[in-house]
């Protein structure tokens, strides 16, 4: 088991004939992703890499089933791609884009209310069920399958973390990016939900970083529900305020977002975090040590 | 995008939003001309920098005739003035704004910003105008009203009235006080703000409503759709290696340390910057250098970290993802030799052929230090700048 996506999720590029989206939808063919068609209006009936390409979202899930849509459409025009998305009533739509106006987020969400789809992103790496499906920009080989779910703000440290997973034997169930900007889908109450769940994952890895008070309430939404181990890490502890890192929703603005004051939060909340971002995964290890599930978690060597 | 307090009230009045008349003045004879054009009796003139608490800090003077408005122009401009928000280094002013005098019976606050809890546009308010909103909100928050607006529809007569009446303006003036607010709603959603921050909002004597300063910052993934705002940059109140960076799609922000850093993705940067520190480094800057770390960029970036004296050593940290190690260590290879860099350099390089990618920089020839993991690379570097 695992969240979101599995072995038998069509998925369907929008922006397909990009550059990224071709050169991403090449890397997820290569996986073993089932990617069942590709939108870029005025270039339907054609097909790139033997997947068929249609002008509309709706056209190509009426004509090939698909639930799951990655959305490689470039920022001016990327809010458009996903209300379309939503509109092709799709399970899931995960929006790698970064740069989206964040005023165009606002109307997205407001538009998304009342609706089927759940959107992942945008400005993240996407989501990967390890051996399964793998439906974003992330390297497939650091993953393996198992029983730890990753959340994560941030692309490369959540790679950095599976690594490190990786490395200590401890395979993945799923890892999810949900996106480094102020405005997204999915928050991190909505997947550690998934997670506690999902019977097949034992513990939870959540990355978050400076900006916003999205960990601070995951934080209170732990002590109250979840019912697995959870471990963190918190990027930006030396950042200084006023300054946008990088991610525009990375920013300490009125003394609110800071890294001391979610990981004050989260240690409050039984939820330990990890001092340093090497020491993730032992992290986690530890913890699974202390509530004796160390032995189920391991899944190679 | 931050913009000066004329520019700010310059949007404001295309809005018909209220502000007191004035004029930019970039020397002092420009300053006395726009007090002679003014006619007013006392005229105040505001050093233009992009940062707040100036009236402390000396940049803001009262003047009762041309006499002192020469005599003030000419003390503020160029003045360096230090203030909470400048850094210790402070900021030169090199425009003055020449506003008329106003009658002020009271100051207000009136802030919008993105409510990141509900996704949608807040409007708050406060009667506590002319401190700074934070000391409000820490001591007294029960005296910061908010309005969520609705995106479909906008903010609404009725929320800019319940907020009028919450903060306590004069009922006579609520009318004028909701034509403010709804005007600065329509700046802020019209020009993709990210920040707009009306403090003081002040009722004067003549029983006028208006903006005394007038603080924007716009979100800068949607400036491509704003020429006019872009217009309004300007370059003397940027870091100078904060714009180099930009021009090649680098994320890059100065900090007081010495170790430079280079690391590709947000996350991972600023992880890198706290393991920097965890080790008893200091981190010399935030640099991002994106998913496609070639030569060409990495090159760009060495430049940047560079052009920073305080900088004794640099760090590089990537996690190579997709992109393949071997070709990442070219880059590095190609970079290090173009800028022929002489200071201590570890590279921690991580992905598809990692150990190719080790060997060619071990075998460069250069001065080249590799690392297995991030907590080897901060050590390293640390203690290679401690020697």
């Amino acid at each position: 088991m695992s969240i979101l996506i599995n072995k038998d999720t069509k998925v369907l590029v929008q922006g397909i004939t990009g550059s990224v989206g071709l050169f991403h939808t090449q890397q997820m063919l290569e996986y073993g992703t089932k990617i069942v068609a590709g939108v870029t209006p005025g270039k339907g009936r054609t097909t790139i890499e033997g997947v068929p390409v249609f002008n509309t979202v709706v056209d190509a899930v009426k004509a090939t089933g698909a639930n799951v849509s990655i959305i490689y459409v470039p920022p001016a025009f990327a809010a458009d791609a996903i209300m379309e998305a939503v509109e092709g009533e799709l399970d899931l739509a995960i929006c790698i884009t970064e740069g989206i106006p964040v005023l165009d987020m606002v109307n997205v969400r407001r538009y998304m209310e009342g609706k089927k789809t759940r959107l992942i992103g945008p400005n993240c790496p996407g989501v990967i069920t390890p051996e399964e499906c793998k439906i974003g920009i992330m390297p497939g080989y650091i993953h393996r399958k198992g029983h730890v779910g990753v959340v994560s703000r941030s692309g490369t440290l959540t790679y950095e973390a599976v690594h490190q997973l990786t490395n200590a034997g401890i395979g993945q169930s799923t890892a999810v990016g949900i996106g480094g900007d102020p405005v997204n889908g999915t928050n991190f109450i909505d997947v550690l939900k998934l997670f506690n769940e999902d019977k097949d994952t034992y513990a939870v890895i959540m990355i978050g970083e400076i900006g916003g008070t999205a960990e601070e309430e995951a934080a209170q939404w732990v002590k109250a529900n979840m019912t697995k181990p959870v471990v963190g890490f918190i990027g930006g502890q030396t950042a200084p305020p006023g300054k946008r890192m990088g991610h525009a929703g990375a920013i300490i603005s009125g003394g609110k977002g800071t890294a001391a004051e979610k990981i004050k939060t989260m240690n409050e909340n039984g939820i330990k975090v990890a001092e340093t971002p090497a020491v993730m995964g032992e992290t986690l290890v530890s913890v699974l040590k202390e509530k004796g599930l160390l032995e189920k978690c391991i899944t190679h060597k | 995008m931050n913009i000066h307090e004329y520019q700010g009230k310059e949007i404001l009045r295309n809005y018909s939003v209220s502000v007191p008349k004035g004029i930019v003045a970039f020397s002092v004879e420009e300053a006395e001309e726009a007090s002679k054009e003014l006619g007013t009796a006392v005229t105040v003139v505001k050093a233009q920098i992009h940062a707040g608490g100036r009236g402390k800090a000396g940049g803001v003077k009262v003047a009762r005739n041309l006499e002192e408005v020469r005599a003030y122009a000419g003390e503020i401009l160029g003045k360096c003035l230090v203030t909470h928000q400048t850094g210790p280094e402070g900021k030169v002013v090199k425009r003055l704004l020449i506003e008329e005098g106003c009658n002020i019976k009271k100051e207000y606050y009136i802030g919008m910003v993105l409510d990141r809890s509900t996704s949608r546009v807040v409007m708050m308010g406060s009667e506590e105008g002319g401190t700074e909103i934070e000391e409000v909100a820490e001591h007294t928050p029960e005296k910061i009203f908010k309005e969520i607006v609705d995106p479909v529809v906008g903010l609404q007569g009725f929320q800019a009235r319940r907020l009028a009446f919450n903060i306590n303006i004069p009922p006579e003036l609520v009318g004028k006080a909701v034509k403010f607010m709804l005007g600065l709603y329509r700046v802020f959603v019209e020009k993709d703000c990210s920040i707009a921050e009306i403090n003081p909002l002040v009722v004067t004597a003549e029983g006028d409503v208006m903006a005394l300063d007038a603080k924007f910052n716009f979100d800068s993934n949607a400036l491509y759709r704003h020429q006019d705002i872009l217009a309004y940059r300007d370059l003397d109140e940027e870091d100078p290696k904060e714009i180099a960076a930009s021009e090649y799609d680098l994320s890059y922000i100065s900090l007081d340390g010495n170790i430079g850093c280079m690391v590709n993705g947000a996350g991972l940067a600023m992880a890198t910057m706290d393991i920097i520190k965890h080790y008893g480094g200091d981190p010399a800057n935030f640099l991002d250098v994106g998913g496609g770390a070639t030569a060409q960029k990495v090159t760009e970036a060495f430049k940047i970290i560079l052009s920073d004296q305080n900088v004794k050593g640099i760090f590089v940290n990537i996690f190579g993802g997709i992109m393949k190690c071997d070709i990442i260590a070219e880059g590095i290879i190609e970079a290090t030799k173009q800028v022929g860099l002489e200071l201590p350099l570890v590279v921690r390089l991580e992905g598809t052929n990692v150990e190719l990618g080790k060997k060619m920089l071990n075998n460069s020839g250069l001065n080249i230090v590799t690392a297995n993991s991030m907590a080897d690379g901060a050590e390293k570097i640390v203690s290679l700048l401690n020697l």
